[in-house]
């Protein structure tokens, strides 16, 4: 907002970045990246900037991921159609269950996400006529390069922060916030709270239904198991959220950069490095090890939540003037 | 017709009657104010009145319009402001900020939201602390905020939760002197207040009541020499 350069410049960047890496594994994981921006931000404006926690983004995103995969298997259409219906159908879903659920408070409201994800995940198990379960969905990817991919997630990701950055400077941001603030003194003001948490619900759910549609486009293959993973994507989107920064613009851009650098450290075993190890050295227990520190990135999330909630409330952007400090005096220090 | 009237209101939260019948009227650019001793159901009144609480029975009129059973927010649409006796800060917002959120009301663009939030914050003498967050605000301040906020959102009636307690004599002055600035505006206001040189010397008629029932209703010498006023102030055996 006040630095546009900075934007530019870092736009342009993300633009040539498949252009100079051009191995398919650091894309794969600038693709990631990319979704994880576009779902942590549609996390971030109805649970960092009005006030609802969400606890079950996989709800969207998997339904989402869904649409497009079905809209292929059943109906023969290209799964690219899912994109935009995947986001609308999203919000159709997200519609009335907030109308319905907006009537509880605080935890309770974060539980029924919860809920709704458990039984989107239960439903797509069951219902094998239309999902083939646990079997999952296969669809034919368009493209063999990585490119294609990475460019509309970095669509969408853009757009995810444009959109969420003209919404808060409007009506609609500043009433967000309010609800957060204080309910009661929203209504109170003339804000018709149910309406706006609708209204924010709806703009998250069609962010991350959109994503979820590109995830199957992108991956060729999803099952019930994935898409709606409480700890793979529902987590993931609140740690997201929190490591970047509750409640700013780009926060989900710092918050999915680690996030996704931390989830392949803990998957890759430190990118190869301790297999590599344990190859050198002939150690037995370096592979029990390996395979430890694989299993542990469950755990791992939990210890960065702590972390980041002890040490930086606000996030990395959020507290960013913190952290710089902390730099700045070590390096007095050492002087 | 009265512009605006409570009915046979009754609150009940359990067993226990809140508000038990409580009848009054105010006249359009009065000062009403509302008396009683702690716990006699003021309060509640007025979360009646803003629909924060659902009545039990009876209604509220507001410009020949009962507008009892709509929700708050659909109450402030209508023309009514409130304040709350516990603050209720926009904690994490400028207090420029939580004014252009009330201010959206009315003004449909930003730039004229911000107009008129900045016009109300000089209005109501806290341009000082224009770019402070709420939270940082001293007490006095915030209460001074929620009387902005609800000014903002250009209420023809203001109702005001013991805006004043809590603040020392010099800003108990200014607080006066805001009120009746309102009032001189146009605005209508009903006014809790447990300091009685405060409400004695600005309102126009005072209601009182004492464990959710009307005691007395008149002028403010009317009322300060009511032995049923005397009686819930004071106790039985007080003699003048
Ligand atoms: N939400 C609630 N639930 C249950 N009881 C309540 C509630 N709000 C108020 N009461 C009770 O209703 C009665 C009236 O309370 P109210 O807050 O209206 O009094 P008040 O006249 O505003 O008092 P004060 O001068 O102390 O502000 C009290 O007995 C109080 O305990
Ligand atoms: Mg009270």
């Amino acid at each position: 907002m006040k630095r546009p350069f900075g934007q530019l410049f870092l736009l342009f960047l993300l633009l040539i970045l498949p252009l100079v890496i051009r191995e398919a594994y650091y894309q794969h994981l600038m693709i990631l990246v990319l979704m994880w921006v576009a779902i942590g931000s549609g996390w971030n404006l109805i649970s960092g900037f009005t006030g609802q926690v969400l606890f079950g983004a996989a709800a969207f995103f998997g339904f989402g991921a869904y649409t497009a995969a079905l809209l292929s298997s059943k109906l023969g259409l290209s799964a690219w159609w899912g994109l935009p219906l995947g986001g609308i159908l999203s919000v159709a879903i997200a519609f009335p269950f907030g109308w319905i659920c907006f009537r509880l408070r605080g935890p309770y409201f974060a539980l029924a996400t919860l809920a709704l994800n458990e039984i989107f995940r239960h439903v797509a198990t069951i219902w094998e006529s239309l999902t083939d379960g646990m079997i999952g969905i296969l669809v034919m990817q368009t493209f063999v390069s990585k490119a294609p991919y990475y460019y509309v997630a970095l669509a969408i990701a853009v757009v995810s922060i444009v959109v969420i950055d003209r919404v808060m400077q409007s009506r609609w941001g500043y009433y967000f916030v309010s609800i957060r603030e204080d309910q009661d003194a929203a209504e109170s003001m003339g804000i018709n709270t149910l309406y706006y948490k609708m209204l924010s619900l709806c703009i998250s759910a069609f962010l991350i239904g959109i994503t979820g549609a590109l995830y199957t486009n992108y991956m060729g293959f999803i099952d019930p198991k994935v898409v709606f993973s409480l700890h793979d994507i529902s987590i993931m989107a609140i740690l997201v959220g929190i490591v970047g920064g509750v409640g700013t613009i780009y926060g989900p851009l710092v918050g999915a950069f680690i996030m996704v650098a931390v989830q392949e450290i803990f998957r890759s075993g430190g990118f190869g490095l301790l297999n590599f190890i344990g190859r050198s050295t002939g150690w037995p227990f370096m592979s029990s090890i390996t395979k430890f520190v694989g299993d542990a990135h469950v755990l791992s999330f939990g210890i960065l939540v702590i972390i980041v909630i002890l040490f930086l409330p606000n996030g990395v952007v959020g507290d960013w003037p913190v952290i710089r400090k902390m730099f700045v005096r070590s390096k007095d220090q050492a002087v | 017709m009265a512009f605006f009237k409570v009915r046979e209101i009754v609150k009940f939260f359990g067993g226990l009657a809140a508000v038990n019948g409580v009848s009054f009227e105010v006249q359009e650019g009065e000062i009403c104010g509302l008396i009683g001793p702690n716990g006699s159901g003021k309060t509640t009144i007025f979360n009646l009145i803003n629909g924060y609480f659902p009545l039990n029975k009876g209604e509220v009129i507001f410009q020949n319009e009962k507008i009892s059973g709509l929700k708050p927010h659909q109450i402030c649409q209508r023309g009514i402001g409130r304040t709350f006796q516990v603050v209720k800060p926009l904690k994490r917002m400028s207090v420029l900020d939580n004014v252009i959120a009330s201010a959206f009301l009315r003004r449909h663009s930003r730039a004229e939201a911000q107009q008129l939030a900045e016009e109300t914050i000089e209005f109501c003498g806290l341009t000082h602390y224009t770019d402070k967050l709420a939270k940082s605000l001293p007490i006095a301040s915030r209460k001074r905020l929620e009387i902005t906020r609800a000014l903002a959102t250009l209420p023809k009636l203001l109702i005001l939760d013991e805006t004043a307690a809590g603040l020392n004599p010099h800003e108990l002055e200014e607080a006066i002197g805001l009120i009746k600035k309102i009032r001189d505006s146009g605005i209508t206001i009903i006014i809790v207040e447990h300091i009685m040189k405060v409400i004695m010397t600005i309102s126009d008629h005072i209601v009182a009541i004492n464990h959710g029932r009307l005691i007395a209703r008149g002028t403010p010498t009317e009322v300060a020499s009511n032995p049923e006023v005397v009686k819930a102030y004071f106790g039985e055996d007080y003699r003048a």
